[in-house]
């Protein structure tokens, strides 16, 4: 039977995979546990000031009392106007880059802008706002200068989400399509996009994500600290005006306004999450019903 | 007519799709190109000094008598944050990937992804204020600190926050290396954790130095976090627990005050030039990375 026998060094072997498992384990608890904890401990501590009427009403006594509405519905518009505008550019692009772009240097370049865009500090994508629409272009403080740098800082999550749908459409597709004579952009108008439509949807929606939590590149182009806006008004800010949002709400209240009592600002970081989670939820879920399809 | 009217339309098309394309390019020097236009005049004002703004750690914009632009304190700051959330975060982050991608099952590894999804959502803000209010006390109850934002709790923050870039994009980076290798490595009688330190952590070298430069860029570009998180003292650290400022929180504390067009106001944009060159040069170091994974 010696065929069975555990030689010492199998048996070293074995403990050191057994020790590898449970330190790589302990690692990963360590770190979701920190960050759970945290998120927690934000929804215990906003507990007693979440409501609906904390959604619905506007700041009362300098922020101390009443609820966030101008700031949501600002970041609603800054998030609408900055997906209306990065949402063709985004696409078209990714179009190009998968669709029409030859392996040169200058679609290397292409690639390599669309890096480095994704990794531009948010805060000097404030600067820019601020020196081309403020400034340059002459926009003014405004929903419509806050926008657009958000659009601009959020393009990339678009173009990668898009590019990598349209990379897994079968190049079959489109080769039968350009026998049947169509051109090439029919081709992707009638086959190649209606294929990738759920992972269009899913940068989409990362983008938004992405722009509703934002905060330095709308401080200094549009976001103010507060704006009185009438209640029950549907669209309460123009394009031209200054605006609130949620971030922008929970950085001010959280540092610039003493006498807060904390349970506020907590269920503006709540707000602020469930907006965030629950966008991204759709994005995932859209991303499993896609792939049991597949399956 | 009608043909002709197509071929039109088509070209049409292309063209616009042609300049999305570029759009990338167009805004990424249109960024380096208006922040450099408002720092500009810096170029011709005497009382602005290149070695000192390198060199000095004394910035004192809104002095009356002497004006001093020095933002050395700065770099120690956001050096000093960036290395040591690294410290945390890279062994973590590339740990926990491993865990993901190599040695749970199927199952737990889609509820893992979805949870590391969603915390690499959680915005910067809401970091900050989890920094300011919960961090903070921590550290003045676990330490002798006076003061609770400081270094330590701006790295803390950036670790968490770079710990789900790092572990998705390192999770990539395995998955990039063909299955073949490990079954090779299976069949000579390895077990999965030699198979990992022996094969594929050399086979996803170049995907993990990439990931650990995009989080290392993320983390010095980081703003929100930092501003609300670690104390606003201009000085270089002498300790973990020395409340600090960066580059960033140093733009994002003073522009609202300064007057626009003044020299304080060009010596933030000038900031922000000095911060776009570094992220850039990470940037592409990382794309390198990244591609060279690619062709292999």
């Amino acid at each position: 039977m010696s065929r069975f026998l555990v030689t010492p060094q199998v048996a070293a072997k074995i403990r050191q995979e057994r020790i590898a498992h449970s330190v790589l384990a302990l690692i990963l608890v360590s770190i979701l546990i920190p960050l759970l904890a945290i998120v927690a401990y934000l929804f215990w501590r906003a507990a007693p000031a979440l409501s609906l009427d904390f959604l619905l009403s506007s700041p009362t006594l300098g922020m101390r009392e009443g609820g966030v509405w101008p700031a949501f519905v600002g970041t609603l518009y800054l998030v609408t106007i900055s997906l209306a505008v990065a949402a063709p550019l985004g696409i078209l692009a990714a179009v190009y880059l998968t669709e029409y772009a030859r392996e040169n240097w200058f679609n290397k370049a292409i690639n390599l802008a669309v890096l480095n865009l994704a990794g531009v500090p948010s805060i000097v994508h404030a600067l820019f706002g601020l020196g081309a629409f403020v400034y340059g272009a002459r926009i003014g403080f405004s929903v419509l200068s806050a926008s657009l740098t958000l659009a601009i800082m959020t393009m990339p999550v678009i173009i990668a989400s898009t590019r990598q749908a349209l990379l897994s459409v079968p190049h079959s597709y489109r080769e039968a399509s350009w026998n049947l004579g169509a051109s090439r952009w029919q081709t992707i108008r009638r086959i190649v996009l209606p294929n990738s439509i759920s992972g269009i949807l899913t940068g989409i929606i990362l983008q938004v994500s992405r722009a509703a939590g934002e905060t330095a590149p709308i401080m200094f182009t549009g976001a103010v600290f507060y704006k009185a806006i009438k209640p029950g008004t549907l669209f309460p800010y123009a394009l031209d005006e200054q605006c609130m949002a949620l971030s922008m709400h929970l950085y001010t209240l959280s540092t610039q306004t003493p006498g807060v009592d904390e349970s506020i600002p907590n269920a503006t970081a709540v707000l602020l999450l469930l907006l965030v989670f629950s966008v991204n939820s759709v994005a995932i879920a859209i991303r499993m019903l896609l792939r049991s399809r597949v399956r | 007519m009608q043909r002709r009217w197509h071929k039109l339309s088509e070209a049409l098309i292309e063209s616009v799709i042609r300049v999305c394309g570029f759009s990338a390019v167009i805004f990424v020097l249109g960024i380096f190109f208006f922040v450099c236009r408002e720092a500009a005049p810096l170029w011709s004002e005497p009382s602005f000094h290149w070695t000192e703004f390198l060199f000095s750690i004394e910035w004192q914009p809104t002095s009356l008598h002497q004006k001093r632009y020095g933002v050395l304190a700065m770099i120690a700051g956001t050096l000093g944050i960036t290395l040591l959330s690294m410290l945390i975060a890279v062994p973590l982050g590339v740990g926990a990937a491993i865990y993901i991608s190599e040695f749970c099952s199927p199952r737990l590894r889609e509820i893992l992804k979805v949870l590391v999804e969603l915390l690499a959502a959680i915005p910067s803000v809401v970091w900050g204020f989890a920094g300011l209010t919960i961090i903070s006390r921590l550290i003045v109850r676990y330490t002798n600190a006076d003061v609770g934002v400081n270094l330590l709790n701006g790295a803390i923050l950036l670790a968490l926050m770079s710990i789900p870039v790092i572990v998705s994009l390192s999770e990539d980076a395995f998955k990039a290396v063909p299955d073949s290798y490990r079954e090779a490595a299976l069949a000579m009688g390895a077990t999965r954790w030699q198979t990992v330190w022996a094969v594929l952590l050399p086979a996803a070298r170049n995907g993990l130095i990439g990931a650990v430069l995009l989080g290392f860029g993320r983390s010095i570009g980081e703003t929100m976090a930092v501003l609300m998180a670690t104390g606003h003292a201009i000085n270089i650290p002498h300790s973990i627990l020395d409340p600090v400022r960066t580059l960033t929180a140093n733009i994002a504390a003073e522009l609202g005050e300064a007057p626009a067009q003044s020299t304080h106001y060009q010596v933030l944009f000038l900031i922000g030039v000095l911060l776009f060159l570094i992220t850039f040069s990470i940037n592409l170091a990382a794309g390198y990375f990244i591609r060279k994974e690619r062709h292999q």
